[in-house]
């Protein structure tokens, strides 16, 4: 048995395509057979060194997937099972797999670590395999270096594992020690070094308490700074990429050691090879991002306040740090401008500028002014382009005040550099730094405009001649334009873009039929540029938006045409598909929301319905994500008349309802639900048996998002407005469902923010879904069926007023709902709503609420809850 | 472990077109649900607030003059609630538009100086509905309450043309039929026109400002795009014999149903009136007697009628007439609540009338009445269908109540005012 596997997992990695499958063949049906002997040979074969590695490599992979998957559901199917296995054979595994670290075959024991961890992350939190911290510490202390290496590799993974809380603190004391030790210099084994250096980066979470005592902090911030060191590259890549997780999990313990930190890294970044600068470098970028959320928090209105205060770590090292940034702005790489994904010193660098002119606003400019001043005109073009680069990346930060004056001087060289300058890195950043500065400083917010009567016809005839530059070029012309739009979107009836607006609207669909815009996601960029022209339009180019509608229309079609793709091709026809519904999606949006275009619009309405019901089946298991938005919005547009496509689209509203997968498709195919709902009103009666089964499926569904699930409970209440007392048949289902969610949005402990603003959300959801049922029952003979469970709203609006955590919207949803309650139920709420605990106290304090709309939802509840109580 | 991933977004805005995309969505149809759930609120409250300030939710111009004041107030009031709730959705507007139209009783007797104080004109079969115009867009109603078609209109106010003598205020509320055959709002009373209220008006002047105003607009005129429907007066004639006899027997570009009388003094009164008169036989109106789903004429007449909370069964007028009573054993067991609408056929025994009275009905319960029902039958149209079974009101009959000599025996001097 054990030789057949051995070939048989061998046979799995053959170049022979039919011996590879049949060999995964023989493994899945070994797996189905007998699990438990199965997982026991795949062990016994990683622990043994007389086997080949290759097959003794995958033995530990499979046992690594048994133990593990990465869709939430799957994983919890692998770690019940895995808990249900016998306890012997478990035990025989995890000796294998412990023996196996002793190996001296170095990828057996990397792949033995990692299994290792995947077993710990399963039954650490059952307090299930007490021994093995101990067992490993006790490896440590072994002599031969390959074990001791192998045992660091895996109290790292077992750290990015498990959470901290399952782990006592006096295991977590030894095993920082023993990792820590690992790293010092003393230890003269660069392997043992570099696996130690890189476990402390996972158990660096494990050390909250370490980090609070001075002696142990000391201590460990000595190590790291030590290990950067290091002669050996990896190692100090690894040390500082603990500096950098160290500067965002213990910002506030690091005043003591930033001096020390900044020679480190100003060493690194001036001296080291790059992938050693580019840690250095993150690790201000890291500090940035620090101090701009906690500067955030101290400008924001809800706390003003934050729980780490902000030591001004940046601000304190500008003078040193800005020379050193603007520094490696001259270390481009040729063509990095073309190439996907590239990443080097002075993207960093520029990156790092752009966020430290973020966090300390006014104090860059006179820092970065001198050296854009003396490089911007340059022979050298990576004089030119660096000066250009630090330009662009501190105009968000600064107060418009502080720059309008060097904007202004800039815009025309701009101009002419972007027609002019024989570079084309340099066109790129030129064109760059224009959009960032229609992005910040153009628009009704800002004083004066920077884009007069005067030059605007000049800015618009560089842009739109830069979009025939090389596609990179083009794409930031694009997008320049796009922040142009953008600060028009409220200017008034009437735009100065008029003028231009053919012209530009010509230019972008010229640029889409580029044969090179696939490079440099230039058709996107154009397509995204002329959904922002078509949103920031005003009635005056009501009608040129209207003559797009056919072209769009017609781009689309195109798209349908071609038959028997690749999936290559495939791939791409949904990419364009998905450009082209969005562009009308936006352009639907626009006509839409006023009456006259709207009419006109709509004679179109049959044939767009017809197109995207053709996208739709294009795809056999999903549907189109912006074909749904889009649908939506033309529900929105049709009103009554939506009613005529719902037996061709309802299969597709179907399958995006049942889409937990891509969850966004699920979301916004929710979302749609209420536009036609709001669209047919009782129209959509026939339609609701399934829907609703749909969305009953997904909120007991645990694949599903959870994001998804507050959405789906205003979707209730969107259904329930539309087809009133018909809803009768949905609340023994949909009722409990709300209850329980209701006590769960009341009990939970908002531990971060993003649970507090998850349960807003969700509570805002419930909220809603009884609004909409209580309207939709009014005055129906079947009111009396929502009394029963009017004891539980009025309990659950209690907890929420007593917790005092509810935000704006939650409150003006909870007081509304209270007048639907009472509207609805009549005297029946009255006596009700007089017992309950705070619904006085509530309605007073919404009462006297400085927010406009929680004040009219009051005014609305006063009204009903008065005329309820004095019938 | 191998280093990790640090690449930032280099050169690329914080949030992509998709995501904006996505978000501006999520924008829309928040706002529009939190629009639709205020509107139901607004209405509600508008609904509550015009219910405590009026008692009475029929106010009787002619029963409480001195009530003068606050009467005043409350056409105008009307008026400007359904131009606002026209555009308005959800159970709650149905059900408080159902009520918004004036209806007109069936004819079961011959009214006193009908040639003299009535106009007489076909009505068009078709669906009764309320036409708003209004900051340019135009809504119907049917008389349930659903919207029947949301359109542009040539009617003031009624699209988003570049006309500048419309301003938004000009709002306009017509009383009509849709015309299935030839897709026409046959318009048969003007309820407020370029935000002129008309509920005040006499039958005469709102007749004579229609004709004068509706055709002017273009109203008239032939479907285009901003106009997507074509409105239509109907030929209306004093009930003199030539009238009467015209409108019976003319032929219209529509399909008649039955005869409508209008009384020329009347105000527009929503609900049901005495003072609008409906009459139909076989020759003017396909539906003369009440038939299944199926187009049969059912063996017995069937009545609809309202339970109320002792029981009684009444009808949908004001007062409300009682049919009979339900005996509380038979509510219970049957599960019913008052407020019901609950269907009876008239047995053998028939009614019996004293005095032109009701004293007595021979109901045998059916069951409950179709949902789409919003109100119990009106008495005169219980009994216009009993009529018709049995002792039906001719044509020939009306003709006679309008003969010339009968005409000038009661008030020669009404003469003068006949044109």
């Amino acid at each position: 048995m054990a030789m057949e596997v051995t070939q048989v997992l061998l046979n799995a990695q053959s170049i022979d395509g039919t011996v590879r499958k049949h060999a995964e063949e023989s493994l899945k049906q070994f797996q189905e057979q007998n699990l438990p002997s199965f997982l026991l040979s795949l062990s016994g074969e990683l622990a043994n060194d007389d086997k080949p590695v290759d097959s003794r490599k995958l033995a530990g992979l499979i046992l690594k997937n048994a133990l593990d998957a990465k869709e939430q559901h799957r994983k919890f199917e692998l770690v019940q099972r895995w808990l249900s296995l016998d306890a012997n054979v478990k035990t025989q595994i995890k000796t294998c797999l412990l023996n196996t670290l002793t190996s001296t075959v170095a990828d057996a024991r990397s792949t033995s670590s990692q299994v290792i961890a995947k077993v710990a992350g399963i039954e650490l939190p059952q307090k299930q395999w007490p021994e093995l911290i101990v067992s490993l510490l006790s490896n440590v202390h072994q002599l031969p270096a390959h074990v001791k290496q192998a045992t660091l590799e895996t109290l790292g993974y077992l750290c990015e594992e498990v959470s901290p809380d399952v782990v006592e603190q006096d295991h977590v004391n030894k095993i920082l020690t023993a990792v820590v030790q690992g790293m010092n210099a003393s230890e003269m084994n660069n392997d043992v070094r570099l696996a130690a250096t890189r476990a402390l980066y996972n158990a660096l979470s494990f050390a909250q308490a370490n980090f609070s005592n001075d002696m142990e902090r000391d201590y460990i911030m000595r190590v790291v700074c030590e290990a950067t060191q290091s002669a050996e590259l990896k190692i100090r890549q690894a040390a500082f990429e603990c500096l950098v997780s160290i500067s965002s999990t213990y910002y506030e313990k690091l005043a003591p050691y930033m001096q020390d930190i900044y020679s480190i890294t100003a060493k690194a970044v001036r001296e080291d090879e790059e992938p050693v600068a580019l840690q250095a470098i993150e690790f201000w970028s890291s500090i940035c991002d620090e101090e701009i959320d906690i500067l955030e928090e101290y400008g924001s209105d809800f706390t003003g306040n934050s729980d780490i205060p902000c030591f001004y770590f940046i601000k304190q090292a500008l003078p040193a740090l800005v020379p050193l940034l603007l520094e490696i702005l001259l270390k481009q790489e040729e063509d990095q401008d073309q190439e996907e994904g590239a990443w080097n010193i002075a993207m960093a660098g520029g990156t790092c500028l752009g966020l430290v002119a973020r966090t300390v606003g006014d104090d860059i400019v006179p820092l970065v002014i001198p050296f854009i001043e003396e490089n911007i005109a340059k022979p050298d073009w990576r004089q030119r382009e660096a000066a250009t680069y630090a330009f662009g990346s501190i105009l968000e930060g600064p107060s418009p005040d502080k720059l309008l004056h060097i904007v202004n001087v800039a815009l025309s060289f701009m101009l002419s550099a972007l027609t002019k300058d024989p570079n084309n890195h340099v066109k790129d950043t030129t064109a760059w730094t224009l959009g960032r500065i229609f992005e910040f400083l153009h628009g009704s917010t800002i004083g004066t405009p920077i884009i007069t009567q005067a030059n605007c016809q000049q800015i618009i005839t560089v842009l739109l001649q830069s979009m025939k530059d090389t596609p990179n070029v083009a794409e930031k012309a694009c997008g320049a334009l796009y922040f142009l739009a953008q600060g028009y979107e409220d200017v008034g009836p009437s735009s100065p873009l008029t003028p231009f607006f053919q012209e530009i609207v010509q230019s972008l669909l010229t640029v889409t039929h580029r044969e090179d815009a696939g490079e440099s996601r230039l058709r996107t960029a154009a397509y995204e540029t002329l959904n922002e022209v078509v949103r920031s339009s005003t009635d005056e180019t009501a009608p040129m938006v209207l003559q797009l509608v056919p072209v769009i229309m017609m781009e689309l079609h195109k798209t349908l045409e071609g038959q028997k793709l690749s999936s290559d091709e495939r791939e791409k026809q949904g990419e364009l598909q998905g450009l082209l519904c969005g562009c009308l999606q936006v352009i639907i949006q626009k006509l839409g929301s006023s009456e006259p275009t709207k009419y006109v619009f709509m004679q179109y309405a049959d044939q767009i319905m017809g197109l995207f019901l053709r996208v739709f089946a294009c795809r056999s298991a999903t549907v189109h994500e912006e074909a749904m938005l889009a649908i939506g919005a033309l529900a929105y547009a049709a009103g009554l008349d939506f009613a005529k496509y719902m037996p061709d689209f309802y299969k597709y509203l179907e399958m995006g309802l049942q889409n937990f997968e891509e969850y966004q498709v699920c979301a916004v195919t929710v979302g749609v639900v209420g536009d036609i709902c709001r669209a047919l009103e009782e129209k959509i009666l026939p339609y609701c048996d399934g829907i609703m089964t749909q969305l009953l499926k997904d909120l007991s569904s645990n694949q599903l998002h959870r994001s998804v699930k507050p959405p789906i409970f205003s979707c209730f209440g969107d259904i329930a407005l539309a087809i009133g007392e018909n809803f009768e048949k949905y609340l023994m289902y949909a009722m409990p469902m709300l209850q329980s969610a209701a006590d769960l949005s009341a009990h939970t402990a908002n531990v971060d923010d993003d649970m507090t603003e998850y349960t807003n959300s969700l509570r805002n959801g419930i909220l809603e879904a009884y609004s909409g049922i209580f309207q939709g029952f009014k005055n129906s003979p079947k009111t009396q069926l929502l009394i029963p469970y009017a004891p539980h709203i009025l309990q659950f609006l209690d907890s929420m007023y007593m917790e005092k955590d509810m935000d704006e919207l939650v409150m003006k949803t909870a007081i509304g709902l209270l007048g639907d309650l009472a509207d609805t139920l009549g005297s029946n709420a009255g006596s009700l709503i007089q017992q309950s605990l705070t619904s006085k106290d509530f309605l007073n304090e919404c009462l006297s609420s400085k927010d406009h709309m929680i004040k009219e939802s009051a005014e609305w509840a006063r009204l009903a809850i008065n005329k309820a109580i004095s019938v | 472990m191998a280093p990790h991933d640090l690449r930032r977004p280099f050169k690329r805005p914080a949030i992509s077109d998709q995501q904006r995309r996505r978000e501006l969505s999520l924008q829309r149809q928040s706002q529009n649900r939190r629009d639709a759930q205020q509107q139901a609120r607004c209405l509600a409250s508008s609904v509550l607030s015009l219910q405590s300030q009026y008692p009475d939710p029929v106010p009787e111009l002619e029963i409480e003059p001195e009530s003068q004041p606050q009467q005043e107030a409350g056409p105008l009031t009307k008026d400007l609630d359904i131009r606002q709730a026209s555009k308005l959705r959800g159970p709650e507007v149905r059900k408080w538009f159902a009520s918004q139209l004036m209806l007109p009783e069936w004819m079961i007797d011959v009214p006193d100086r009908l040639s003299h104080d009535w106009y007489v004109f076909a009505r068009p079969a078709g669906k009764r509905c309320m036409v708003v115009s209004s900051n340019g867009t135009t809504v119907s109603r049917e008389r349930n309450g659903s919207i029947l078609h949301h359109f542009p209109s040539a009617l003031p106010s009624g699209a988003r043309t570049k006309d500048p003598s419309g301003s938004a205020q000009s709002y306009c509320i017509l009383d009509c039929i849709f015309h299935e055959l030839d897709q026409t709002y046959y318009v048969i009373d003007m309820v407020c026109w370029r935000g002129y209220s008309l509920y005040d008006c006499t039958a005469e002047f709102r007749f004579f400002w229609l004709n004068s105003k509706l055709a002017e607009t273009g109203a008239c005129d032939a479907p285009s795009h901003y106009h997507k429907f074509r409105f239509s007066t109907v030929p209306v004639y004093d009930c003199d014999q030539r009238g009467l006899y015209s409108a019976y027997i003319e032929s219209v570009p529509y399909a008649k149903d039955g005869l409508l009388f209008y009384n020329k003094h009347a105000h527009y009164q929503t609900g049901n009136t005495p003072l609008a008169l409906v009459w139909k036989d076989e020759k003017c109106s396909q539906y003369v007697i009440d038939t299944d789903s199926k187009g049969q004429v059912l063996s017995q007449q069937q009545v609809v009628l309202e339970l109320q909370e002792d029981g009684k069964l009444s009808t949908s007028d004001d007062p409300p007439v009682i049919f009979g009573c339900l005996d509380g054993e038979f509510i219970q067991k049957s599960g019913l609540q008052s407020g019901s609408l609950l269907k009876f056929a008239i047995g053998n025994g028939g009614l019996s009338f004293v005095d032109g009275k009701l004293e007595k009905s021979d109901l045998n319960y059916l069951g409950k009445s179709n949902r789409a029902r919003m109100f119990a039958d009106s008495y005169s149209k219980v009994i216009f269908q009993y009529m018709v079974r049995h002792t039906p009101l001719k044509f020939d009959d009306l003709l006679a109540s309008v003969s010339p000599s009968d005409d000038e025996e009661n008030k020669p001097c009404d003469v003068e005012m006949v044109d």
